[in-house]
C-alpha cells in the first residue's frame, strides 16, 4: 500500500490535508536549558494527518481530550501554522490567505467555536458582533449590513429585533445561533465547528443541531465538526476521522464506521459509549488511559492499551491502508491478524 | 410502603433570598432511596439536580436555604441538624462523589493521609490499621501499585485516576448512601466507563445506596434502578429506568429523550422542544412546562400537577389525571 485511495481522498475535494503536523514548543526557559541541560521539548499536538472534505459534506473529527482534534480545526482556519506537511482550500494552499489578496479566501472559511460565553465579546451588541465580518469583507453601506444583519438573525431563528441586546441577555444555545450568524455573515463555504454543542444542554443540543442541518442544506455549506461526543457525529456526519495522539487512525463514511469499526481504538470508542436502549450487552471495560503527548509510546502510540499489539506494533509506526470502505493505521489489520 | 426508606425527601423547598423577592429553586420535591438501590436524578443545567445533593449532604451554600419540607435517613431528621451532627453524618453515613475530582482533595496531602484521615474520624480504627485500610480501598478501585501511590499527591494522579480515589474516599467509612453528582463528565468516553462500572461494583459490594446525579440520560440507562426527571426545581417523573427511557409519561421527557442522538438507527432531525427552561424568576403559573408543551390545556396554565400514576411511572402530568380520563 502507498497512497491510500479510498475514502481518505475524494475527488475535486474543498479540503485537502496533506500531512500535515503542528508541534508546539514546550521547553523551558533558555536559562534553565542550559543550566540543567535539558534538551529542547516539542509537544506533537498534530503529528502527520492526512484527509480530504468533499463540498458539501460534514466531516467529523472524533478523540478524546488531547487527541488534537481541536488543533486541527485551528489549522484549517489559519489560527495555527503549520509545522509540516500542506493544507488546500479549493486547489490553494492556506498560507495564500495570510499573504495580499488572500482576504477573500478568508471569508470562505469561517468557524464556531466550543463556548458561546467566550466567543461573543460581551460589550457589543449582537448586531455589532454580526456586522463585523461584513464591515471586513464587503463594501455594505451601514443600512445594508444592518438589514443583512436582520436577515441572518432570522435564519439562524433569532429575532431581528435582537441586534439591540449584548450576549448576556441570550441563553447558551441561542448565543451559539449568534455564533452561526456571524460565522455565515460573509457566505463562507467552510464552517469549521469545533464542539459547538458541547456546553449545551440536550435538548438545547438538538435545535442547534437541526438548525445546523437544515442551513447545510439551505446554503450548501461543508461542515468540519468536531466533537467527542460518538452519538453527535452518528447524528451529523457524512464521514469521520478518529484521531489518537496527534494521529488519524482511521477514516471512514460514518455508516461503516459505525456499524464495522476497524481499528482497535475505534471498537473501544464504540463500547464505551453507554446504550440508552439497554439491549443488555455489558460495555467491555476499556484498559488504560491516553498517555501522555510529551512522551508518546513508540511504534504505533496505541499499543499499550491495544489488546492485539505484538512486539511490531511498538517498534514500527503503521502506515494508512485501504480495508473495506476504511482508511486504518494499524498492524493487526495489515497483518490479518483482526478484520 | 410500610418499610422506612433509607432515605426519604418530603415536600423540599429551598430558597434563596434576592433583591427582587425570593427565589424557589427547589419547590416541592419529593422521593425516596431504597437501601442498596440507585437512584438516578437527571435533567438539565438550572433544574435542581444538584440543589437536591447539596441539601441532602447539608452543602448547601448560603444564601440559599431550606425553606420548608424534610429529609429522613433511616427515619432520623437531617435537615436540621446542627453542623457538628451533620458533620457526622456526612462521610460516615453519606459518602459523596463530585464532578471536579481536583477539588475534593486536598492538593497538600498525600491521598493516603487523606484516606485515612477520613477512616480515623469515622470508625474506631487506629492509623495503621487505617492506613491498611487505606492501601485496601485504593486498590480494590483498580488503581495500580497502591501501595506506592498511596504516599502520592493528588495532581501525580490524572483525572480518571483521581476520580477513582475520591470514590476510594467516599466509601472509606462504608456510608450506607453515597450521593454522586455528575461524577463522570469531566472524564473522557473511555474512561467514563471504567468509572461507572467501578461505582457500581464497588457500591454493590458496600451494599450502599446511589443517588445518581448526571445529565447524561446514557450513564442513568446502564446504571441506575430508577429515576427522576427534573425540572425548574420540580421532579416532573419518577419510575422504573426502562419505563422512563422507553415509554415516558411526561411530554417533558419523551422530548428529552427524543433530543438525545443515539447510535442505533438514523433519524433526519432530532426531536426538539422549542424555546427553554424558564428562569428562576420567571416560573410560569400552573406547570412550569406549559409554554414548551405541546399538549397544553387550558387547566395546565391555571394549576399545578403533583406526581400522579401515569402508566408504569409516576409524573406531574394533567394528561394522566384520573379523573379527567374517567
Amino acid at each position: 500500500m502507498t497512497i491510500p485511495m479510498h475514502t481518505a481522498r475524494v475527488a475535486d475535494p474543498l479540503v485537502r490535508v496533506e500531512d500535515a503536523a503542528r508541534w508546539f514548543d514546550v521547553s523551558p526557559p533558555w536559562l534553565e536549558r542550559v543550566i540543567s541541560r535539558k534538551p529542547r521539548v516539542d509537544l506533537r499536538a498534530v503529528d502527520g494527518v492526512t484527509f480530504d472534505i468533499g463540498r458539501g459534506e460534514t466531516f467529523a473529527l472524533v478523540g478524546e481530550s488531547g487527541c488534537g482534534k481541536s488543533t486541527v480545526a485551528r489549522m484549517l482556519v489559519g489560527l495555527y501554522g503549520l509545522t509540516r506537511g500542506r493544507i488546500l482550500f479549493e486547489g490553494q494552499p492556506l498560507d495564500r490567505m495570510t499573504q495580499p489578496g488572500g482576504k477573500a479566501m478568508r471569508s470562505r472559511l469561517q468557524m464556531i467555536f466550543q463556548d458561546p460565553y467566550a466567543s461573543l465579546n460581551p460589550r457589543w451588541r449582537v448586531g455589532r458582533i454580526i456586522a463585523e465580518p461584513l464591515k471586513t469583507h464587503t463594501q455594505m453601506t451601514p443600512r445594508e449590513r444592518v438589514a443583512r444583519v436582520s436577515e441572518l438573525l432570522t435564519q439562524v431563528g433569532l429575532d431581528p429585533a435582537d441586534q439591540q441586546r449584548f450576549p448576556h441577555q441570550f441563553s447558551g444555545g441561542q448565543r451559539q445561533r449568534i455564533s452561526i450568524a456571524r460565522a455565515l455573515a460573509v457566505q463562507p463555504a467552510l464552517l469549521v465547528c469545533d464542539e459547538p454543542t458541547s456546553a449545551l444542554d440536550v435538548s438545547v443540543q438538538a435545535q442547534v443541531l437541526n438548525l445546523m442541518k437544515d442551513l447545510q442544506r439551505r446554503l450548501g455549506l461543508t461542515y468540519l465538526f468536531i466533537s467527542h461526543n460518538l452519538a453527535v457525529v452518528h447524528h451529523v456526519a457524512d464521514r469521520v476521522g478518529v484521531m489518537y495522539l496527534g494521529r488519524i487512525v482511521e477514516v471512514a463514511p460514518r455508516d461503516a464506521l459505525f456499524a464495522q469499526p476497524r481499528h482497535p481504538y475505534t471498537r473501544m470508542l464504540l463500547e464505551a459509549i453507554p446504550d440508552m436502549h439497554g439491549n443488555g450487552k455489558a460495555r467491555t471495560r476499556v484498559a488504560g488511559e491516553v498517555p501522555n503527548p510529551l512522551n508518546p509510546p513508540s511504534g504505533c502510540t496505541f499499543h499499550p492499551r491495544c489488546p492485539h499489539a505484538n512486539a511490531r506494533c511498538k517498534s514500527e509506526e503503521p502506515k494508512a491502508l485501504a480495508a473495506g470502505l476504511s482508511v486504518v493505521t494499524c498492524h493487526a489489520i495489515e497483518e490479518g491478524r483482526i478484520s | 410502603m410500610s418499610m422506612v426508606q433509607l432515605l426519604e425527601v418530603r415536600n423540599l423547598c429551598v430558597e434563596f433570598p434576592s433583591r427582587r423577592g425570593t427565589l424557589k429553586a427547589l419547590n416541592d420535591v419529593s422521593f425516596s432511596i431504597s437501601a442498596g438501590e440507585v437512584l438516578g436524578v437527571v435533567g438539565e443545567s438550572g433544574a435542581g439536580k444538584s440543589l437536591t445533593g447539596a441539601s441532602i449532604i447539608g452543602l448547601l451554600e448560603p444564601p440559599g436555604r431550606i425553606a420548608s419540607g424534610e429529609i429522613l435517613l433511616e427515619g432520623r431528621r437531617i435537615d436540621n441538624l446542627p453542623d457538628e451532627a451533620m458533620r457526622r453524618i456526612r462521610g460516615r453515613e453519606i459518602g459523596a462523589v463530585f464532578q471536579d475530582p481536583l477539588t475534593s482533595l486536598n492538593p497538600l496531602y498525600t491521598v493516603g493521609r487523606q484516606l485515612a484521615e477520613t477512616i480515623v474520624t469515622h470508625l474506631p480504627m487506629t492509623w495503621s490499621q487505617a492506613s491498611q485500610r487505606a492501601i485496601d480501598l485504593l486498590a480494590s478501585t483498580g488503581i495500580p501499585a497502591a501501595r506506592e501511590r498511596i504516599d502520592h499527591y493528588p495532581h501525580q494522579f490524572s483525572g480518571g485516576m483521581r476520580q477513582r480515589v475520591v470514590i476510594a474516599l467516599a466509601l472509606a467509612a462504608e456510608p450506607k448512601l453515597v450521593v454522586a453528582d455528575e461524577p463522570t463528565t469531566a472524564l473522557d468516553v473511555s474512561i467514563q466507563a471504567q468509572i461507572i462500572e467501578l461505582l457500581k461494583k464497588l457500591c454493590r459490594e458496600h451494599g450502599a445506596a446511589v443517588m445518581l446525579i448526571t445529565h447524561d440520560m446514557g450513564v442513568i440507562a446502564e446504571t441506575a434502578d430508577r429515576v427522576a426527571v427534573m425540572y425548574a426545581g420540580r421532579v416532573v417523573e419518577v419510575g422504573p429506568v426502562s419505563e422512563v427511557i422507553h415509554r415516558p409519561s411526561h411530554p417533558y421527557t419523551a422530548g428529552l429523550m427524543g433530543s438525545i442522538p443515539t447510535l442505533d438507527g438514523h433519524v433526519e432531525r432530532l426531536v426538539q422542544i422549542d424555546g427553554s427552561m424558564p428562569r428562576l424568576t420567571a416560573i410560569p403559573p400552573g406547570c412550569a412546562f406549559n409554554p414548551r408543551c405541546v399538549h397544553r390545556m387550558p387547566r395546565c396554565t391555571q394549576e399545578r400537577p403533583e406526581l400522579m400514576p401515569a402508566g408504569a411511572t409516576r409524573a406531574a402530568c394533567w394528561l394522566h389525571d384520573q379523573a379527567e380520563v374517567a
